[in-house]
């Protein structure tokens, strides 16, 4: 790896890392207000943002595409960071101190934190669903492949799923806003080493083990 | 097309009420089975009004002639053979839109207006509002809308809405031969339907019957069938019709319900921030550390 690390800030993502997280980020949230505008009238004005109402049931489904190829790199290059430990259960057993912005005892985090993990796991689910529910409705290329029940089950899946997902997607922009100095990582692709002490630990020590000579 | 703009008793994806001042009568349509003799003068009339021509099939044994409801051909003459009372009887069934009550459609429409509900009853699509996502096609529990190839547009029976609003019947009524189909207001169908059953019981279709679903809230086109006990005689009409529960699920409770919830989980968001507030670092200890 090639990182670097000065000694204020260390390396979180590379270049290549961040594009594919915004690539994701910049479909993920063409996709929530394309279908959010045909999942609730209240939203259906969203379908002017993509040239109209016709165009938004067009292209919904390729930016799903996109999304599901882009998330699938991203995944892949992530997965072996977000295996729950037992650290991780005791964390989310505190999940009430954490919210509360009371940090003290709470056992040594890793990469990633158990809502990081829980939430990456959560993506895995539903986007695979996503995908999969998506292709039995897409009209007018797949859907008449399907019997109509399984077309009625899976609108009812990928609305479900897109609800999950959403939820998860408002919680984890949310967290980047909470907790100060994290947007930076996927920025600039740096963090502090106070926010890495802080937040992180363990990866901390991970990381700035070979500086040690 | 909306002629009658001032009776319009629901709208697809529409919260607040739609111009419904003008109160008409319930019409429906009566298709007497028992009477009918297959000679598909209803479906020539049908593409004659609407100015729709369909291609030209090929035979794959039956009479039924397209094979299937398209976008071209709205009303379609539907054979059966079957052995009812020990004897050989040709089951011949007009189908196309029945004109819910509660149309599953209209539930499962995303788009404003693109599916309208008159107050006379009767079901009508919207096309230049439709967007083509095929929604209304598993919202329905009778499989009717059909995707155009063409245009991506979904098209169905009208039940001649440009003609009953100016006091015509439906164009199928006035091309049928036998009165096998006949056309007038909900109440007056369901008394010459009941007259028609009454006479086929003395000749011995004891189940005849008319077929008006309540799953559906009751239809705005009936059949009489001299076997209403087994309506899935007739090329699968369906029992006991309902929307599916599926979409009953999804376009009923959990619309609302994922909506209010999406828009409470970004409230409690901002809420936690002005509360408890944001995580911040101290950056002064990284001054000391080096």
């Amino acid at each position: 790896m090639t990182t670097r690390h000065s000694p204020r800030s260390i390396d979180r993502y590379s270049p290549s890392e961040r594009l594919n997280h915004w690539i994701t980020a910049i479909t993920f949230l063409m996709l929530a207000f394309s279908g959010l505008a045909l999942f609730h009238p209240s939203m259906f004005w969203f379908t002017q943002v993509f040239g109209g109402p016709t165009w938004t049931r067009i292209l919904h489904p390729y930016i799903g595409v996109v999304m599901f190829v882009s998330f699938s790199l991203l995944a892949f290059k992530f997965w072996r960071h977000n295996f729950l430990t037992r650290n991780d259960i005791v964390w989310l057993r505190r999940i009430g101190d954490v919210v509360r912005n009371r940090e003290e005892g709470l056992p040594e985090v890793d990469r990633y934190n158990a809502g990081q993990k829980l939430l990456f796991w959560t993506m895995i689910g539903t986007i695979s669903l996503l995908l999969l529910t998506g292709i039995v409705i897409w009209r007018p290329w797949f859907a008449h492949y399907f019997p109509i029940d399984i077309v009625r089950l899976a609108l009812l899946l990928h609305a479900v799923c897109a609800f999950v997902i959403i939820c998860g997607i408002i919680v984890h922009i949310y967290a980047a806003i909470w907790i100060k100095g994290t947007l930076g990582a996927m920025v600039r692709g740096t963090v502090t080493r106070a926010w890495a002490r802080k937040h992180h630990p363990g990866w901390y020590k991970q990381v700035t083990e070979g500086e040690k000579h | 097309m909306a002629l009658q703009s001032l009776d319009i008793v629901r709208r697809s994806a529409t919260t607040t009420p739609s111009p419904q001042q003008r109160q008409t009568t319930e019409v429906a349509k009566l298709i007497d089975v028992t009477k009918c003799i297959g000679c598909k003068a209803c479906q020539s009339a049908c593409m004659e009004w609407n100015d729709l021509r369909e291609e030209v099939g090929i035979n794959e044994g039956s009479y039924t002639n397209p094979h299937d409801l398209t976008a071209n051909s709205w009303t379609l003459m539907r054979f059966a053979e079957t052995e009812e009372n020990g004897t050989l009887e040709w089951l011949i069934r007009k189908d196309g839109c029945m004109h819910c009550a509660d149309p599953g459609c209209l539930k499962a429409c995303p788009s404003p207006g693109a599916i309208i509900q008159y107050a006379n009853g009767i079901v009508d699509f919207h096309e230049e509002n439709c967007i083509g996502c095929g929604y209304c096609i598993a919202g329905c529990p009778f499989d009717i809308p059909r995707l155009s190839e063409k245009d991506s547009k979904v098209y169905k029976c009208t039940l001649c809405s440009d003609r009953v609003a100016v006091g015509l019947e439906p164009a199928c009524i006035k091309a049928c031969p036998t009165q096998a189909l006949v056309f007038g207001s909900k109440e007056d169908m369901i008394e010459h339907a009941n007259e028609r059953i009454a006479d086929l019981k003395e000749r011995g279709f004891e189940n005849a019957g008319l077929y008006d679903p309540p799953g559906v809230g009751g239809t705005h086109v009936m059949y009489v069938l001299h076997h209403a006990d087994k309506p899935e005689l007739y090329n699968d009409l369906p029992k006991d019709p309902v929307i599916s529960p599926t979409v009953g699920l999804w376009k009923g409770i959990f619309k609302p319900l994922a909506t209010a919830a999406i828009f409470f989980t970004a409230l409690a968001g901002f809420f936690h921030y002005v509360t408890v507030g944001p995580n911040e670092t101290e950056e002064e200890d990284e001054e000391k550390k080096p």
